[in-house]
C-alpha cells in the first residue's frame, strides 16, 4: 500500500509546490520505486536537479499509473559522487541512469553498460569507447554511421554477427547534441518557443504542446475550449503526415514501390493541411503559450475538410495496397518480434507498445486538452512484429481522420488566445502528450524569482532505441533497414 | 496484380511542372520573403529586434533596420510585437543567395538571388548533379523537406539531382543543421572524401548560422565557419519549393519571368 507521505500524486499539466514533494533517503526512494514499477507503474522521467545546496544533487522521478490515470512524484538527495544502481533490478531506468551521470558525473554503481548518453563533454565523440562485443570463430562486427546512405539524421549502430545472424546490436547517439535542455534554462524565454519546435522536428506539434502545457500551468493560464480544439486537430495531422510517410518507407524497404511513391506524396498532401492552418508544413508558429497562434475561418474549415477526404481515399488506397500484398506481408510478418514483456521492462511507449500488446496512450490514460472530452479508439496488435508496428499505425490513421473531421465539424466557438501571467515560484509541473511516437515528458520546475530552474524532456524515442536493439536479435542484419523503419524513431529527439 | 493497377489509375500522375509552369499556389498564410515598411517603423523604436530570438533583425550603419536572412526562422515574433506592423511576411518563396552577405535584406533592395554557376562549373555539374547529404544537428525538419524533393511531386531525378550513397560518387555536398561539436569530424570526413571540384549546399537556417540554437558551444553556427559554401537556402525549415528554386538557379533552370505571384510581391 501507498502511504501518502511517500509519494506526490498529481496529474498532467498542473503545478505543485516543489516543496510539497516528498524527499526520501536514497534506500527509501529505491525501494519504493521497486515496489510501485512491480505494482503496474513505470517511470515517465527520471533525472537530476542541482538545486544549488553543495555536496550532491536532487534526484527525482516521475511515475506514471496509467490505470487510474495518475503521475506519482518522488525525491532524493544524492550526497557525494555515487548512488547504487537500480538498473539491474528495473531495467527501463538504464539510460535516465547514463544521463545522470553524464550530465552530474554522479555514478550510478552497480550500472551494467555506464557509458555517455550523448558525449556532450567534448574530449570523446559518440562511437568512440567501448562497445559490447561478442568473441568466437567467424564472429564479426558490422559498423554503419553517423553518416547514413541516405537522407538521414546521423547515428552509429555496431551489429555483432555470424554471417548474416544478428547476435547484438548496440545503439550510440549524441551526434545531435545541440544543448537544449540547458538553452531552456539559461537562454532568453523568446527562444524557448523555437527551442520546444525543434527538439525533434517531424514533432513540432507534439513538443511545442507539451511546452506550452507546463508554461499555462505554472502560470495559471486557463486556455479556451477552441485553442485546446486547434491543437488537437494540429496534433492529429503531425500523426496523419508522419504514419503515413513512414508506411510509405516502410514498403520503400521491402521493395514494395507503388506504396512507397504514393504514400510519399501524400504524406506531403497532409503536411500541407498543418501548412493551411499556420502557413508551415511542420505547425512552426501554430502554438503559443495560452492558446493558439492562428485561428480557422469557415473558409478554412470546408478548405481542410475537402483536402481531408481526398487524403483519406488516397491514402486508403495506396496502404490496403500493402497490406495486401502477400509479399509485403511475407516480409513482415514474424519480424523483429519485441515481446510484450520486454516492452514493460524497458518501459516501451507508443505504437511500438501497442504493436506489443500494450495498451498505453497518453491521449487515452492521461488526457489533457481537448482529449479530455473527445476520445479516439485504442488500437494495439499481439504479434509485436514489424507487421503490427505498421498496421497499428494504419489503424491510427483512419481514428485520426474521423478525429479531425469530428473536431471541424464542431469547431467549439470563442477566443484562441489567452494571456500568460508570470510563472509560480517554486513549483514543478509535468505535461505529458501523445505524440506520433509516443509519450513526450516534459517537466519544469521554477526557482524562487519564478525563472525556470530545471527542464526536463524525454522523447519516446529516449525509452524505445533500446527496444529496437532488442528487436533486432537473432534477426538478420539485412532485416535492419525494415525494423528500424518499423521502430521510426528520433535522433534529434534522443539527443536534444 | 489487378489492384496495382486499379490504385495506378487512382493516384494519377502528379508531378510538379514547375519550372516549365508556374510553381503550385503557396499556402494563403506562408511565411516567405519579409516585407519591410521603413515608413512606418520608427526611428529607434527597436521593440521587433528585442522580440526576435536569434537576433536576426539589426539597426546598423545608420539604416533604419536590416533583416539577416540566414538568421530568421521566419516565425511570427516581430510581426507580432511591432504596433505599426512595420515588417510582415509576403508568400515570396524565392531566397536562395550565393554570397553569404547576400542574405542581408534591407527595407528597399531587392534580394541578390543566386546566380548560375560559372562556365566550366556548369558545363560539368549541370546535366547531372550527384549529392551527398550530411546532417549535423539540427531537427530533422530540413531532411524531411530535403528528401520531398525525392518524391513523385517534385522528381528530382527529372533535373539530373540526385542524391548518393557514397561520398566518393559525389559532386558536392548539402548540409543541413547548425554543425554540433558531434557531428564536426564528420562532416569534414564527408567533404574531404567527395573528389574535387565540388561544390557545398547550405540548406536552412541552422546551417547558415546556428538557427535557433545559434552562439550554443555545443554548435558551430553553421556550415561556412568550416567549409567554403557555395549556396544559402533559408527557411526553418526552407519550404521544397525554395529549396528547389535554389538548385535549379544554380544552372540557370529558373525564369522569373513565367512565376506569378501576388500583386505587389
Amino acid at each position: 500500500m501507498t502511504t501518502p507521505s511517500e509519494l506526490l500524486t498529481t496529474g498532467t499539466g498542473r503545478a505543485v509546490a516543489f516543496e510539497k514533494i516528498p524527499r526520501h533517503d536514497l534506500a527509501a526512494f529505491q525501494r519504493i520505486v521497486r515496489r510501485e514499477i512491480e505494482g503496474g507503474q513505470r517511470v515517465a522521467s527520471f533525472f537530476g536537479s542541482d538545486t544549488g545546496e553543495p555536496g550532491g544533487i536532487d534526484l527525482l522521478m516521475v511515475l506514471a499509473n496509467d490505470e487510474d490515470g495518475q503521475l506519482n512524484i518522488l525525491s532524493a538527495r544524492v550526497e557525494g559522487n555515487s548512488f547504487p544502481s537500480m538498473t539491474p533490478d528495473c531495467n527501463q531506468v538504464h539510460l535516465f541512469e547514463r544521463e545522470i551521470a553524464e550530465q552530474f558525473g554522479v555514478r550510478p554503481e552497480g550500472h551494467p553498460w555506464l557509458k555517455p548518453v550523448r558525449y556532450s563533454d567534448p574530449s570523446s565523440l559518440p562511437g568512440s569507447g567501448d562497445f559490447y562485443q561478442v568473441e568466437g570463430d567467424e564472429i564479426h562486427e558490422v559498423a554503419v554511421g553517423p553518416v547514413h546512405a541516405g537522407i538521414i539524421e546521423p547515428g552509429h549502430f555496431r551489429f555483432q554477427c555470424h554471417g548474416e545472424h544478428v547476435f547484438h546490436l548496440e545503439i550510440a547517439l549524441g551526434y545531435q547534441h545541440r544543448g537544449i535542455e540547458k538553452a531552456l534554462v539559461e537562454q532568453p524565454v523568446k527562444r524557448a518557443l523555437h527551442y520546444a519546435e525543434t527538439l525533434s522536428g517531424d514533432t513540432t506539434i507534439g513538443h511545442a504542446t507539451a511546452y506550452c502545457q507546463l508554461i499555462e500551468a505554472l502560470s495559471g493560464c486557463k486556455k479556451t475550449v477552441r485553442a485546446q480544439a486547434l491543437r488537437g486537430i494540429a496534433l492529429e495531422f503531425e500523426r496523419l503526415a508522419n504514419h503515413i510517410g513512414d508506411l510509405g518507407a516502410l514498403a520503400g524497404d521491402i521493395g514494395f514501390l507503388p506504396t512507397a511513391s504514393y504514400c510519399g506524396r501524400i504524406r506531403g498532401d497532409f503536411l500541407n493541411m498543418t501548412a493551411v492552418l499556420c502557413g508551415n508544413r511542420f505547425g512552426r508558429g501554430l502554438l503559443r503559450p495560452g492558446g493558439a497562434g492562428y485561428d480557422l475561418d469557415a473558409a478554412q474549415v470546408d478548405n481542410l475538410l475537402k483536402r481531408l477526404d481526398l487524403g483519406e481515399k488516397d491514402a486508403a488506397s495506396a496502404i490496403e495496397l500493402m497490406f495486401d500484398a502477400p509479399s509485403v506481408l511475407a516480409r513482415l510478418e514474424g519480424n523483429g518480434i519485441l515481446p510484450a514483456e520486454i516492452c514493460q521492462t524497458l518501459g516501451i511507449v507508443g505504437p511500438v507498445a501497442r504493436a506489443s500488446g500494450v495498451q498505453r496512450d497518453v491521449r487515452h490514460d492521461h488526457p489533457s486538452g481537448i482529449y479530455r472530452f473527445a476520445q479516439l479508439p485504442l488500437p494495439s496488435w499481439n504479434s509485436g512484429d514489424a507487421f503490427a508496428r505498421g498496421y497499428v499505425r494504419w489503424l491510427e490513421i483512419k481514428h485520426s481522420i474521423a478525429f479531425i473531421r469530428d473536431q471541424l465539424h464542431a469547431l467549439p466557438a470563442g477566443e484562441i488566445h489567452t494571456a500568460t501571467g508570470p510563472l509560480k515560484p517554486g513549483c514543478l509541473a509535468v505535461s505529458l502528450v501523445e505524440g506520433w511516437r509516443g509519450e513526450l515528458c516534459h517537466v519544469a520546475l521554477t526557482g524562487e524569482q519564478g525563472n525556470v530552474q530545471r527542464y526536463k524532456v524525454t522523447d519516446p524515442s529516449f525509452h524505445n532505441w533500446a527496444g529496437l536493439a532488442h528487436a533486432m536479435r537473432g534477426e538478420q542484419i539485412s532485416d535492419f533497414p525494415l525494423n528500424n523503419k518499423s521502430f521510426s524513431l528520433s535522433y534529434c529527439g534522443h539527443d536534444l | 496484380m489487378i489492384n496495382v493497377i486499379r490504385a495506378r489509375i487512382h493516384q494519377k500522375h502528379r508531378t510538379i511542372r514547375f519550372p516549365d509552369a508556374p510553381p503550385p499556389a503557396m499556402p494563403e498564410r506562408f511565411r516567405g520573403r519579409p516585407r519591410i515598411d521603413a515608413t512606418r517603423c520608427r526611428d529607434g523604436f527597436r521593440i521587433c529586434a528585442a522580440a526576435c530570438p536569434t537576433n536576426a533583425i539589426v539597426f546598423a550603419d545608420g539604416k533604419p533596420l536590416v533583416i539577416d536572412l540566414g538568421k530568421c526562422l521566419f516565425c511570427n515574433d516581430c510581426k507580432l510585437a511591432c504596433p505599426e506592423a512595420a515588417i510582415s511576411h509576403s508568400t515570396d518563396y524565392r531566397l536562395a543567395v550565393r554570397q553569404h552577405q547576400d542574405l542581408i535584406l534591407e527595407p528597399d533592395a531587392a534580394l541578390v538571388l543566386a546566380e548560375e554557376l560559372g562556365g566550366k562549373m556548369k558545363k560539368l555539374l549541370g546535366r547531372s548533379l550527384k549529392l551527398r547529404e550530411v546532417s549535423a544537428g539540427g531537427c530533422n525538419a530540413c531532411e524531411a523537406d530535403v528528401n520531398v524533393l525525392g518524391t513523385v511531386g517534385w522528381d528530382l531525378g527529372r533535373f539530373g539531382i540526385q542524391f548518393v550513397a557514397a561520398p566518393r560518387h559525389a559532386d558536392g555536398l548539402l548540409i543541413t543543421g547548425p554543425v554540433t561539436q558531434n557531428m564536426k569530424s564528420a562532416l569534414l570526413d564527408t567533404y574531404t572524401a567527395i573528389p574535387e571540384p565540388k561544390i557545398v549546399i547550405a540548406v536552412g537556417s541552422c546551417a547558415i548560422s546556428g538557427g535557433p540554437f545559434i552562439d550554443h558551444q555545443e554548435v558551430n553556427n553553421g556550415a561556412d565557419s568550416l567549409l567554403p559554401v557555395d549556396l544559402y537556402i533559408p527557411g526553418c525549415p526552407p519550404h521544397p519549393l525554395t529549396i528547389l528554386d535554389g538548385l535549379l538557379r544554380l544552372f540557370g533552370r529558373v525564369d522569373d519571368t513565367k512565376i506569378a505571384l501576388k500583386k505587389g510581391e
